[in-house]
C-alpha cells in the first residue's frame, strides 16, 4: 500500500510544512503522520484542510512517500526538493541546517 | 529617467496600504485563500515551492542606483541576501515572508518602485531594448513610449481582467534586442517614406504551448495615435479572446484563429471610434515624458582614447572583456558595458546584495547613476567613458562581475525551474551550470563564437527557449527529468521559432548532446565567421540530427 503524508506551505512565511495527526505542522517531513493512500489519507487531508488550518497553511495536498519509518522520502523529485531546499543552493532551505 | 509625480506616488502608496490591509484580513481569517490569492498576485506575490516569491517591476529595465541599493537592502533585510533578474527585466526575491511583504513594498515605494503588473491577467510591465538611449543604430529612445504605455496601462479598469496576461515590448533600433516579435504586442519604431518616426505594430507573438511569431497589423502608426490604437487592440482582444480555455486564451490564439487581416479589420473598426478621443497624445504630453529621458551630460571626447588602447594592448584579460562585453555607443568616446550575471558554473541572473551595492556605486561613478536589466538576465552600464573602462573592469572583477562571456555559449539563459518554481517539470539551473562548466574555458568559447542557449523548466517557456539558437525544454517523463532540444530559433529582427530536433535526452545525456551539436557545427562551418545559427541555416537540421541520433 502506498504511504502518503499531507504537505502545504505555511501561511505567514510560505515555508513548506508537513502535517501530523495531532493537528500540528512541521518543517521536517519526518514528523509527518504517514497514512495509507485511500480513505485514511483523505480523512487526514480533510482534517488538515479544516477551517482552523486554513489560517495556518495554504493549499494542503497529499504526496506519496517511499519509505516508512523514521525517514520518509517523497517519491516525486519536486517534493524531495521541497523537503530539502533548492538543489543549487545547499546553503539554503531545510538542508542548510 | 522618469520621476514619479504626486499622482504616481500617491497611487503606489495607497496600494501598499491597501495590500497591508488585505494581508491582515487574510491572516485574521476574514479573507480565505481563494479570495486572497488574486489580490496577492496583483501585487506580485507568488507562492513557490519553498516560500513566497515577490516579483518587482522594473519598468523598461531602467534602474537608478538608489533603486539598486534598495534591492540590496531588501535582499539583506527580508530575504536571503540575493535577488534574481528575470527574462522580463524584473527582479524576484525568493524567500520573503508574507507578513513582511507590506513593509517590503513600502520600502520599494520610497524609491518609486512597486510590484504591480508583474502577475495576473493584466497588461504586464512593458519591456524595452536594454541599450535604449545608448545604441548607435537607434532611431529613437523607446523608453518614453514605454512610460506612456505604463501610465495608460497601470490599473486600466477596462483591462484588469483580460482573458490572459498581456505583454508588450518596444524597440527603437532596427536590431531588435527586445524580442518584440514574441510579445502579445511588439512595437518597432521606424521611419515612413516622409522621414517621420512612428511604430510598426505586431500582434499575437508568444511562446508557451503554441509558439507564434507576431504578425504586423500596422506598418506605420503615427506616434500621437499610439494609445488609441493599443486600446483598440486590447478591446478587440478583451471581447473576442477565449475565456473558456486557459491554454487558448492568449491573443496569439485569437489572431491565429481569425487571421491577422480579420483581426486588423476589427481593430480598425474599433479604432475609428476612439482615434480622436482623449487618448490622442498631444505633442506637449509627449515632450513632457521625453524630457525625463534626455541624454545624460556627455562630455565631448576624442574618438580614440590612448589610455584605453594602451590597456587593451597590455592586459589580455581586459582585452577579452572588451571584445566580448563592450559595445559601441552613439556618443563618441563612450561605450556600453555589459555586466554578465553568468559566472561560469553560476546561477544565471542571480546577484548578491553586496554585488548590487557595488554595482550601484560603480554606476554612480561611471555611468550617470543608472543601470539596465536585460531580458537575457544580465545588467548593463549604458554610458561609460572609454577612458574609464579599465578602472571599471578592475572593480567589477573584484566583485565577480567581470565574466567576459556576453553573447558566448556560457551566457545562457535559464529559468528558476524545479529548484524554485511551483509550475516546473524539471530543473533548469543545474543543467545551465553543467553546460557552462563543460564549455567554460574561454579559448573554447571564443572558438565557438556567438550562440544563445535558453533553458526552460516547463512549457510556459519563460526563457523563450523556442527562440534560442539551441533551446532546451525540461519535461517530466515518468517522474524523471528529461530534456527536449529545439534548434534554429532566434529572437531578433528575423525572429523564428526553432524546430524540435528529435527525441529528448535524459539528465545524464543532455550535456553530451549539446556538445555533439557544438562539435557538429565546428566541423561543418565554412569559416570562423560563420556562427552556429548561420551554419544551421545553411545546412539545415539534418547533419545535427544525424550526429545526435545515428550513433544511438
Ligand atoms: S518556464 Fe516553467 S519552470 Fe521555468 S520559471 Fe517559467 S513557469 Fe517556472
Amino acid at each position: 500500500m502506498t504511504k502518503q503524508v499531507v504537505t502545504a506551505n505555511r501561511l505567514d512565511d510560505g515555508l513548506a510544512v508537513f502535517y501530523k495527526a495531532d493537528d500540528s505542522w512541521h518543517n521536517s517531513i519526518d514528523q509527518a503522520s504517514q497514512v495509507d493512500a485511500g480513505p485514511e489519507a483523505e480523512a487526514l487531508l480533510a482534517q488538515a484542510s479544516d477551517e482552523r488550518n486554513q489560517l495556518c497553511v495554504v493549499g494542503p495536498y497529499l504526496i506519496d512517500i517511499d519509505k516508512e519509518g523514521a525517514h520518509a522520502t517523497p517519491v516525486r523529485y519536486r517534493e524531495m526538493i521541497r523537503t530539502l531546499g533548492p538543489s543549487v543552493r545547499p546553503d539554503l532551505g531545510y538542508q542548510a541546517k | 529617467m522618469y520621476k514619479y509625480d504626486d499622482y504616481d506616488q500617491q497611487l503606489v502608496d495607497e496600494r501598499v496600504e491597501q495590500f497591508r490591509e488585505q494581508v491582515n484580513r487574510r491572516l485574521s481569517g476574514e479573507l480565505s485563500e481563494e479570495e486572497f490569492r488574486p489580490l496577492r498576485l496583483m501585487n506580485g506575490v507568488y507562492l513557490q515551492l519553498h516560500a513566497y516569491m515577490l516579483r518587482v517591476a522594473i519598468p523598461y529595465g531602467t534602474i537608478s542606483t538608489a533603486q539598486m541599493r534598495q534591492f540590496a537592502y531588501i535582499a539583506r533585510t527580508y530575504d536571503k541576501g540575493y535577488g534574481h533578474f528575470t527574462t522580463r527585466q524584473n527582479i524576484q526575491f525568493n524567500w520573503p515572508k508574507l507578513v513582511d511583504i507590506p513593509d517590503i513594498l513600502k520600502d520599494l515605494s520610497k524609491v518609486q518602485m512597486h510590484a504591480i503588473q508583474t502577475s495576473g491577467n493584466c497588461i504586464r510591465n512593458t519591456t524595452a531594448d536594454q541599450y535604449a538611449g545608448a545604441s548607435f543604430d537607434e532611431l529613437e529612445d523607446p523608453r518614453p513610449w514605454c512610460e506612456i504605455i505604463r501610465q495608460w496601462s497601470t490599473m486600466h479598469p477596462e483591462f484588469t481582467y483580460l482573458p490572459r496576461k498581456f505583454k508588450m515590448a518596444v524597440t527603437g533600433s532596427p536590431s531588435d534586442r527586445a524580442a518584440v516579435a514574441i510579445h502579445d504586442i511588439g512595437l518597432r519604431i521606424r521611419r515612413d517614406d516622409q522621414g517621420d518616426l512612428g511604430f510598426e505594430v505586431m500582434v499575437g507573438g508568444g511562446l508557451g504551448r503554441t509558439p507564434m511569431i507576431g504578425k504586423t497589423i500596422c506598418e506605420f502608426l503615427p506616434k500621437e495615435d499610439l494609445l488609441s490604437y493599443l486600446e483598440a487592440i486590447l478591446r478587440v482582444y478583451n471581447q473576442f479572446g477565449r475565456r473558456d480555455n486557459k491554454y487558448k486564451a492568449r491573443i496569439k490564439i485569437l489572431v491565429h484563429e481569425i487571421g491577422a487581416e480579420t483581426f486588423a479589420d476589427l481593430v480598425e473598426k474599433e479604432w475609428v471610434h476612439i482615434r480622436d478621443s482623449a487618448l490622442q497624445l498631444p505633442q506637449s504630453e509627449i515632450d513632457a515624458i521625453q524630457a525625463h529621458f534626455t541624454p545624460p551630460p556627455f562630455e565631448v571626447l576624442p574618438s580614440l582614447s590612448s589610455v584605453f588602447a594602451d590597456k587593451v594592448a597590455t592586459d589580455q584579460a581586459f582585452a577579452y572583456w572588451v571584445k566580448n562585453n563592450v559595445r559601441e555607443h552613439k556618443q563618441q568616446g563612450y561605450a556600453i558595458a555589459n555586466i554578465s550575471l553568468k559566472p561560469v558554473g553560476g546561477i544565471p541572473g542571480d546577484i548578491s546584495h553586496t554585488q548590487m551595492d557595488a554595482l550601484a556605486d560603480l554606476a554612480d561613478q561611471y555611468s550617470f547613476g543608472e543601470i539596465r536589466s536585460t531580458h537575457e538576465q544580465n545588467l548593463v552600464l549604458a554610458h561609460v567613458k572609454r577612458d574609464d573602462l579599465y578602472a571599471l573592469w578592475q572593480k567589477l572583477d573584484a566583485y565577480d562581475l567581470a565574466t567576459p562571456n556576453s553573447g558566448l555559449i556560457t551566457d545562457l539563459i535559464a529559468c528558476p525551474g524545479l529548484d524554485y518554481c511551483a509550475l516546473a517539470n524539471s530543473r533548469s539551473i543545474p543543467l545551465a551550470q553543467r553546460i557552462s562548466n563543460r564549455f567554460g574555458e574561454l579559448d573554447r568559447q571564443h572558438d565557438i563564437g556567438k550562440i544563445q542557449i535558453k533553458i526552460s523548466g516547463c512549457i510556459n517557456a519563460c526563457t523563450h527557449h523556442h527562440v534560442g539558437h539551441i533551446g532546451i525544454l525540461g519535461v517530466d517523463k515518468k517522474g524523471q527529468e528529461f530534456y527536449q532540444i529545439t534548434l534554429g530559433g532566434r529572437a531578433d529582427e528575423h525572429a523564428k521559432i526553432g524546430k524540435i530536433v528529435g527525441a529528448g535526452f535524459s539528465t545524464d545525456e543532455v550535456v553530451d548532446a549539446v556538445e555533439t551539436l557544438i562539435d557538429t557545427y565546428l566541423n561543418l562551418r565554412e569559416n570562423k565567421e560563420e556562427t552556429f545559427l548561420d551554419a544551421f541555416n545553411r545546412v539545415g537540421e539534418q547533419p545535427f540530427k544525424e550526429a545526435l541520433y545515428d550513433a544511438r
